[in-house]
């Protein structure tokens, strides 16, 4: 008995959850549950745990897109069944993890993901850049400020041997956000691509009534730029709408969140940001939030170049100088803000200076600086 | 549906990173409408902006979370994703999968989406992408009955939660996340499908101060595993890393020549508060002066691990920029028990009084780390009855501006100005 759509309600099941996770447990796992004694690195992108019982658990993970078909994870489920018992996992960065329970397994297994061309690239362990966390951009986005799907390709294409290897002075986490919303842990990653607006919001004074609360579009703004207003729609009829006060606008998109009336998407105006230097473990400093270093590039599809150069510009800066375990952020901290500008050749511009809420908090106070480039 | 042009978009099948073009194409074999999604995505690479809708309001019967619409704004060109919902599905905790779960929600995909997915999205659901508003009873109704999951949070609710792998498979969870995890997603079924808070809120589960789950980054209640006695030291261990017989870091530093290990330059003299030090050939930790940052143990894995006395801290208030600006969470809990046994009593009381509060002075749209920002953390830590100590801040005020009570001060504040007057002339 399926659906039956004249009595939706019938034999309904509701608020069961997820499956409990148990059961998807490979068997070397499950066997040696809150047992593991240490990990080691085999190879890049090759992971061996060690358990009390001297059981060994061996992963090889592999990077792939975020967004994948039915057909891409049927492959996945292919090669599982082939090797790993039918078990397969996924990591916090869209990584898909295949375990097997000895040495011997490992090489079959690494030769069947290569022989199916680039879909299962083997990496992304130790000092290396792991996959990109990213958000949904033109693919599903309603508010995107540049495509997530397109840019990530692109940086990795370009980043593919960091992904590969294990040659930087510790973990580089990369993640791409469409828009201020930052669906994905960029305000805290060593190098954060974010989609940004320039142009304040258009109001469309035909649809606001019949679209928007006006109360909620202006508490939206957290500076106040949007205030209720009478205004003429194209009929010539007074309508109660808003107004945005362009000089308050800070492009954040969230009036138009809460009111679809007042799109600011733009070609010209869109583009992206980069912010580096965050990070979230609490390992040697504390976590740290991403600081703006390049506050505009434009959308050039299909391939973004500008990001990608700037992208591989910091990475690589990082590498040459940086000390082992050292992040991109404690590297920058040590050094001193100013010397990254001067030995990534960025150009320091008026727009890293915070003059939002709590900004005080950025500016020194302090004689201690490094005579850079900068001071003339 | 008609194949499109997409000359842009094929650009991006070059390279050596997987392509989710050539992943689109290959779906579009079976899926047509994947067409359309490569021509509309074509088309914004040309126009270098969204063609799709603001939002879109649908859901199964008595969900208000865990679909999200979405509609094309040029459905005439692209009807293949004239209607292109969302539907987030909760995903088992750690993200394991037999192949035979995998494969059903597969099949179920064939039969009502667009055979595109995200693994997974950000929040941690599985992600379908692309179905519509017809199709979402009955796929949730096969979803439900004969794949025995359910849908995730989306909207002002209890977002899905999620955790690291924990137990599992890392020698450093100091609790077992994928239980903790799966506990409070069931037993906060309705707070994830009907929304009734401000604004969205997420738990977040990591076994250790590592945080791979980035809980104090993006979750309003983060708990990250920790311990409260001595490190445990293998010095058998310490000196095989010493003579090199271990890789450092279990070898994440492989590719390149970093000289020999130097247990001072890369464990002692990077402890933030130095409290390790060499005796001969003998590791010694003053454990009082530790903040279990983990660096000692990620570098030596099979010399250092985690005291044996475990549980979590747990930070309240992280949250990305909108609206008032990006958060990480606050230390709120130093050390909570994780028991299983009371069904983790301790967490829920401390989620609960948090709700209570915040659904009461909470602004819409106005996520609990702002909520704290308002009225201050004095205030909050009162809210949640925790007695202020040194570990609530980074460094103390530096401001003179206090708030002090009427029952605060001797005397109160009742005064008699002309009491006042008679010895203090005008």
């Amino acid at each position: 008995m399926g659906y039956d759509p004249q009595n939706p309600m019938v034999d309904r099941i509701t608020d069961i959850g997820p499956p409990h996770y148990e059961q998807f447990l490979p068997p070397v796992i499950k066997k040696n549950f809150g047992k593991w004694l240490y990990h080691e690195i085999a190879q890049p992108g090759v992971l061996m745990h060690k358990a009390e019982s001297g059981d060994e658990c061996w992963t090889v993970r592999v990077g792939a897109a975020r967004l994948i078909s039915i057909e891409h994870i049927r492959e996945i489920c292919e090669i599982a069944d082939k090797h790993c018992n039918g078990c397969v996992r996924w990591t916090t960065r869209n990584n898909v993890e295949f375990m097997v329970d000895s040495k011997a397994k490992v090489q079959p297994l690494l030769d069947d993901l290569k022989s199916r061309g680039n879909k299962f690239p083997v990496g992304a362990t130790g000092a290396s850049v792991s996959n990109i966390v990213h958000t949904q951009g033109w693919v599903h986005c309603h508010t995107p400020a540049t495509d997530a799907s397109g840019v990530v390709k692109a940086v990795m294409d370009e980043l593919f041997d960091y992904f590969t290897s294990m040659t930087l002075p510790a973990q580089v986490r990369v993640a791409l956000a469409c828009c201020l919303n930052m669906c994905g842990a960029v305000h805290a990653s060593d190098i954060a691509i974010l989609g940004i607006h320039r142009k304040p919001p258009m109001i469309d004074h035909d649809a606001i009534s019949g679209l928007c609360e006006l109360p909620l579009a202006i508490a939206a703004c957290p500076l106040g730029a949007v205030k209720p207003a009478k205004e003429t729609n194209s009929k010539g009829e007074e309508v109660k709408s808003v107004k945005v006060t362009a000089e308050r606008c800070m492009f954040c998109g969230n009036c138009y969140t809460m009111c679809p009336a007042m799109p600011l998407a733009d070609p010209e105006g869109d583009g992206i940001a980069i912010l580096v230097g965050g990070k979230v473990s609490n390992s040697r400093s504390m976590p740290k939030f991403s600081k703006l270093v390049i506050p505009f590039l434009p959308n050039n599809t299909p391939r973004w170049p500008e990001t990608v150069a700037a992208v591989k510009n910091i990475l690589e800066t990082y590498a040459k100088h940086a000390r082992k375990y050292e992040r991109l952020g404690e590297w920058a901290e040590r050094i001193g803000w100013e010397k990254f500008f001067e030995l990534t050749g960025i150009p320091f511009t008026i727009k890293s200076v915070d003059d939002y809420r709590l900004a005080y908090d950025t500016w020194r106070t302090s004689t201690q600086f490094k005579f850079t480039s900068h001071i003339k | 549906m008609p194949k499109h042009d997409t000359p842009l978009l094929d650009e991006l099948e070059k390279g050596p990173w997987p392509s989710f073009v050539s992943d689109l194409k290959r779906q579009a074999e079976t899926k047509p409408e994947c067409f359309d999604i490569l021509g509309q995505v074509e088309l914004s690479y040309k126009d270098r902006i969204t063609h799709w809708k603001h939002g879109g309001i649908v859901g199964v019967f008595g969900y208000g979370g865990g679909i999200v619409g979405r509609y094309s704004d040029v459905p005439k060109q692209f009807p293949g994703v004239a209607h292109f919902h969302t539907v987030r599905i909760a995903q088992p905790s750690g993200m394991y999968y037999s192949t035979e779960k995998l494969r059903a929600i597969c099949d179920l995909w064939q039969k009502y989406g667009s055979g595109m997915t995200n693994m997974h999205g950000s929040t941690g659901d599985m992600v379908l992408l692309g179905t519509t508003t017809p199709n979402l009873e009955p796929l949730f109704y096969e979803l439900t009955h004969d794949l025995n999951q359910d849908l995730g949070g989306s909207g002002s609710n209890l977002r899905t939660p999620a955790c690291c792998l924990g137990k599992s498979r890392c020698e450093w969870a100091c609790y077992d996340t994928q239980a903790l995890c799966h506990f409070l997603t069931n037993h906060y079924q309705d707070e994830i499908h009907r929304p009734a808070f401000p604004y969205k809120f997420k738990f977040k589960f990591s076994g250790c101060p590592n945080d791979c789950v980035a809980a104090i980054a993006r979750s309003d209640f983060a708990v990250i595993g920790t311990w409260r006695d001595d490190i445990r030291i293998d010095q058998a261990a310490v000196k095989g890393y010493i003579k090199g017989e271990y890789p450092s870091n279990g070898g994440a530093h492989a590719g390149r020549d970093w000289g020999k290990f130097d247990i001072q330059k890369e464990v002692i003299d990077l402890c933030p508060t130095g409290c390790m030090w060499m005796e001969g050939d003998t590791l010694k930790i003053d454990n009082k002066e530790c903040t279990r940052c983990m660096h000692c143990i990620n570098v030596m894995p099979r010399a250092l691990r985690p005291g044996l006395e475990q549980g979590a801290t747990i930070c309240i208030g992280a949250k990305a920029p909108i609206l008032d600006g990006a958060q990480f969470a606050t230390m709120t809990f130093p050390f909570v028990n994780i028991d299983a046994e009371s069904e983790y009593e301790e967490v829920v009381e401390k989620i609960e009084k948090i709700w209570d509060w915040w659904m009461e002075v909470g602004k819409n749209r106005e996520r609990v780390g702002e909520t704290m920002q308002r009225v201050g953390l004095p205030t909050f830590l009162k809210v949640m009855e925790v007695e202020p100590i040194p570990q609530h801040v980074r460094e103390p005020r530096s401001n003179p501006y206090i708030f002090w009570e009427e029952s605060e001060v001797e005397g109160g504040w009742e005064r008699d100005i002309r009491e006042f007057r008679a010895r203090h002339a005008q």
